[in-house]
């Protein structure tokens, strides 16, 4: 994945590391061109103008200054909980909760930003975040455990906790954290320390963006260039090399459980601490869920999410308008997004459909896709 | 004029980066032993994929009984008579041998192709067929048994009854002797020749043997074909070549076929077992009270068919499995029970039987496999950031000092022929300074220039005060190398003589059990 260094290089390996980057990004970019071109004739079928349809999405997501501070409030989320999904990917687990701990952090940072009263800005609001990361961390760090001292698949558990998760928020924002004003299922206003300000003016886009961003800057720091980056990605690609090479692989699952967790415990506590100011059930629209998509579109690299982040965003963004000018219904920008998750799992349908050539074995770089395999226990035996 | 069962012309084959056909020609006669040789990454496996349909030459033409014809699937080629016995087997292992057999080509009972799926299995005609196959070429196989519980020969007798139930007449057979003992290569050999025997006034079968065992060629072919670097680079009759010159046809230069060694000078002991017991992963007692002693300055051979409980040995040595009972001392620190970090830091190099599972993260590029079990310490880390700079500068020494074939060292490691990856390991095990080498099946499917190295290293190792325990299934080997022989035979060490002792049929006989 890095292929830049510092020393010389031969002119043959830096055309290679181009090349070899043009195959990493062919796949994801031609997977959306398709989804889109399949969404036209959907929308085409369905009584609209494609077109017209179209650029309505563009101008919805990015015409205007609002556009596009809306683009980027959508955006965050999904860059958040896409770095969970990719770095559990990347140590080979596939973390399905995703969901749930998105739930648990936002209300953990809900908690924390109304109940703690008299601190500063500075302390509070990196308070509530933490205490976001952290409910996640521990909603994730569960099913990690139970693999590592169990052999428990993480994608059952996961899900199990999801429900667990979502129900307990619904509970208690209907009994010990409702919002005694009201009737509706909410938690009370956070306090204005606790809130992560605006960017700019009167946008809704705030500082939460800038954090996702630096967050996957952390993210891919943490996993090419530390230690425990090189034993998370270690275990990933190969646990019983990891053993060898005196990993302790259990300590691990949990470490990369935990911190796949607390980035989307973030996802939710951004959402409260940066845009609504407080913690409704009703918040997510399947940002765990779509997240996974995400992932595996920025095939599990941190600038891969970012940017199909920022793509999911700007679609959801855009439907709005589509539909205004067009009256076919936003749902169509659910279906072009599943096809591209589809078109990028199954990237034969691309290579066959484009004429791309087949890579021998073993050199194709689709880490997302071959990860999320083998955590589901697919992945076929490497062979030389 | 001989009749041609098959004939390649000019195949080529280009992979990104690498040709791994360059206008190969090759024939094969009808009824003969046609051995195909050469290093890893020679371009043996690509032509024999191109021949059995696995992928498609980018130029090149191939004829079968004088027909051109375009191999675009193994189903065209096995309809087409052409057989492939694997180096892993294709069986599955809780299936009888009889279902086995016919999977894929069911013979049913008559008048029942109605409904085809629930039709019953016509497995009495199945027996009796491949009894008979079995009877007119000698190879033994119990139609009734399931193949889990057969050793490893029987079930390559399996594998070739299978292709000859198919009706085939060209066979392919791919490392064959690589899991028998030399007994059982004996027997296979026999098998070979009775396949190849002309009956009445049909043809023999044909066969296509790649093997990197020189001793194997000279025995059994009836010409012999060398691949390098992706081109025919000879073809040759046994009786017109010698082991060396295959070598050096192979590698391209002079090879020296018997590993130059000293007299050994053991000192005291490094490695210390007593009594160990270990289970397997099917909680069966694998490894049954072994004790052994390993000291500086010697290499101890454990000879013994594979699966005797060598991986088990092996495995409880190096803290990746916890025996059951007994105790492991090295350097005089009880290390039964501790981590493989424990043991490595020790100054334990361990050299793993299965490379491609434990000793390389195979879509890792090759700098980082080359510090796998030293990546957290410096000088590669610092206050838990890797130094990336250190890293990469060792990888460079590292491939340059033990010639590692590599485009670069940001390359994948699945990329490198099993020769070079078998070296990365080297490379880095013995980077960095070590006590007691442990090394299972070091040279497995490599070839000849490799096997030298590795040996080479090995004895090197040994001179420099290393105590060097080798595992190897490969009688040649442990004779070559170690000082004295251990032979183990289903979880004990039945014997354990100096190597002045070991004659191949002493020690054959001690492997198959018989004492």
């Amino acid at each position: 994945m890095q292929s830049t260094s510092r020393r010389g290089k031969a002119p043959g390996a830096v055309r290679a590391s181009i090349l070899g980057l043009t195959r990493t990004l062919s796949i994801p970019a031609l997977a959306v061109l398709t989804a889109l071109l399949i969404g036209a004739l959907i929308m085409l079928l369905s009584g609209g103008n494609p077109l017209v349809g179209y650029v309505a999405l563009f101008e919805g997501a990015f015409g205007k200054a609002r556009s596009l501070s809306e683009t980027a409030v959508a955006a965050t989320p999904y860059v958040f909980a896409g770095l969970g999904i990719a770095l559990g990917f990347r140590g080979g687990l596939f973390n399905i909760g995703v969901e749930g701990q998105l739930f648990i952090g936002s209300i953990c940072a809900a908690g924390v930003g109304y109940a703690v009263h008299g601190l500063p800005w500075f302390i509070h609001m990196p308070l509530a975040l933490l205490a976001g990361c952290l409910g996640g961390a521990i909603c994730a760090g569960i099913p990690g455990f139970l693999k590592a001292k169990t052999g428990a698949h993480e994608v059952i558990t996961t899900i199990m906790i999801n429900y667990m998760a979502i129900y307990f928020t619904n509970w208690l924002v209907t009994g010990p954290m409702q919002d005694p004003g009201t009737i509706v299922p909410q938690t009370r206003r956070i306090l204005a320390t606790a809130e992560i300000p605006a960017i700019w003016g009167a946008y809704r886009v705030h500082w939460g963006t800038v954090l996702a961003i630096a967050a996957a800057a952390l993210v891919f720091w943490l996993l090419w260039r530390t230690v425990l980056g090189f034993e998370i990605r270690t275990v990933g690609a190969n646990p019983d090399a990891a053993k060898y090479a005196g990993i302790h692989v259990g300590r691990n699952i949990v470490i990369t459980m935990m911190l796949s967790g607390a980035l989307a415990g973030a996802a939710g506590a951004v959402e409260v601490l940066g845009l609504n100011h407080y913690f409704a059930p009703s918040f997510s629209i399947g940002y765990g869920f779509d997240s996974i998509a995400v992932a595996v579109l920025g095939k599990s690299h941190p600038w891969g999410v970012v940017a199909s982040a920022f793509l999911f965003g700007a679609l959801n963004n855009g439907a709005n308008l589509m539909q205004l000018r067009t009256q076919s219904p936003v749902y169509i920008i659910s279906i072009v997004q599943a096809l591209i998750l589809m078109l990028v799992s199954a990237d034969q349908i691309v290579r066959r459909l484009y004429r791309l050539k087949d890579l021998p074995k073993g050199n194709l770089a689709t880490p997302a896709v071959a990860t999320s395999e083998s955590a589901l226990g697919t992945g076929k035996e490497a062979k030389s | 004029m001989v009749a041609l069962a098959l004939q390649v012309k000019g195949i080529t084959k280009r992979y990104p980066g690498v040709i791994a056909n360059h206008e190969v020609d090759f024939d094969l006669r009808k009824g003969e032993i046609h051995v195909l040789l050469g290093e890893n990454g020679a371009g043996k496996t690509t032509l024999m994929n191109i021949i059995y349909g696995l992928s498609m030459p980018d130029e090149g033409e191939c004829y079968l009984d004088g027909e051109l014809i375009q191999i675009t699937d193994p189903n065209l080629a096995i309809s087409r008579g052409i057989g492939m016995v694997h180096q892993h087997f294709m069986l599955v292992p809780t299936l009888t041998v009889v279902e086995n057999i016919i999977l894929g080509v069911e013979s049913l009972r008559p008048r029942t192709a109605f409904l085809r799926q629930l039709s019953l299995l016509d497995l009495a005609s199945a027996t009796k067929r491949i009894e008979s196959l079995s009877k007119q070429y000698g190879l033994e196989v119990d139609p009734a048994a399931y193949v889990r519980d057969l050793p490893v020969g029987a079930q390559q007798r399996v594998e070739i009854v299978k292709a000859l139930y198919r009706e085939a007449d060209i066979l392919i057979l791919d490392e064959p002797t690589a899991v028998l003992t030399p007994q059982e290569a004996d027997d296979l050999f026999q098998v070979m020749r009775a396949l190849v025997q002309p009956r009445g006034d049909k043809h023999g079968k044909s066969i296509i043997f790649i093997t990197h065992k020189l001793k194997e060629v000279l025995a059994v072919a009836d010409r012999i074909t060398v691949l390098r670097g992706g081109r025919v680079v000879g073809s040759t009759m046994p009786s017109a070549t010698t082991e060396n010159e295959l070598a050096a046809m192979m590698v391209g230069r002079e090879v020296v076929l018997t590993v130059p060694k000293g007299p050994a000078r053991p000192q005291e002991p490094v490695l210390e077992v007593q009594d160990l017991k270990v289970l397997d992963d099917r909680h069966l007692v694998a490894v049954d009270g072994v004790s052994l002693e390993v000291r500086k300055g010697e290499i101890l051979g454990v000879a013994g068919v594979q699966g005797n409980g060598q991986r088990e040995l092996v495995e409880s040595l190096t803290g990746l499995r916890k025996p059951v009972g007994g105790h492991v001392r090295i350097l005089g620190q009880e290390t039964t029970l501790a981590s493989p970090r424990r043991i490595t830091e020790l100054g334990t190099a361990h050299i793993p039987e299965d490379r491609q599972k434990h000793g390389l993260v195979l879509s890792d590029p090759v700098k980082d496999n080359l510090v796998l079990n030293t990546y957290y310490r410096p000088p590669f880390a610092h206050r838990a950031v890797i130094a990336r700079e250190q890293v990469a500068d060792n990888a460079a020494r590292l491939v340059r000092e033990f010639d590692i074939r590599t485009p670069s060292i940001e390359t994948a490691t699945s990329n490198l022929s099993g020769g070079n990856q078998q070296k990365t390991i080297v490379a880095r095990e013995f980077s960095r300074p070590i006590q007691l080498l442990i090394a299972a099946q070091p040279t497995r499917g490599l070839d000849v220039g490799s096997i030298e190295f590795i040996h080479g290293q090995l004895v090197k190792r040994r001179d420099d005060g290393c105590a060097v325990l080798l595992v190897s299934a490969e009688l040649d080997e442990i004779m070559a190398l170690a000082d004295r022989i251990a032979v183990m035979y289903k979880g004990k060490i039945v014997s354990v003589m100096p190597a002045e002792e070991a004659t191949r049929e002493k020690l054959g006989l001690l492997m198959a059990g018989v004492s």
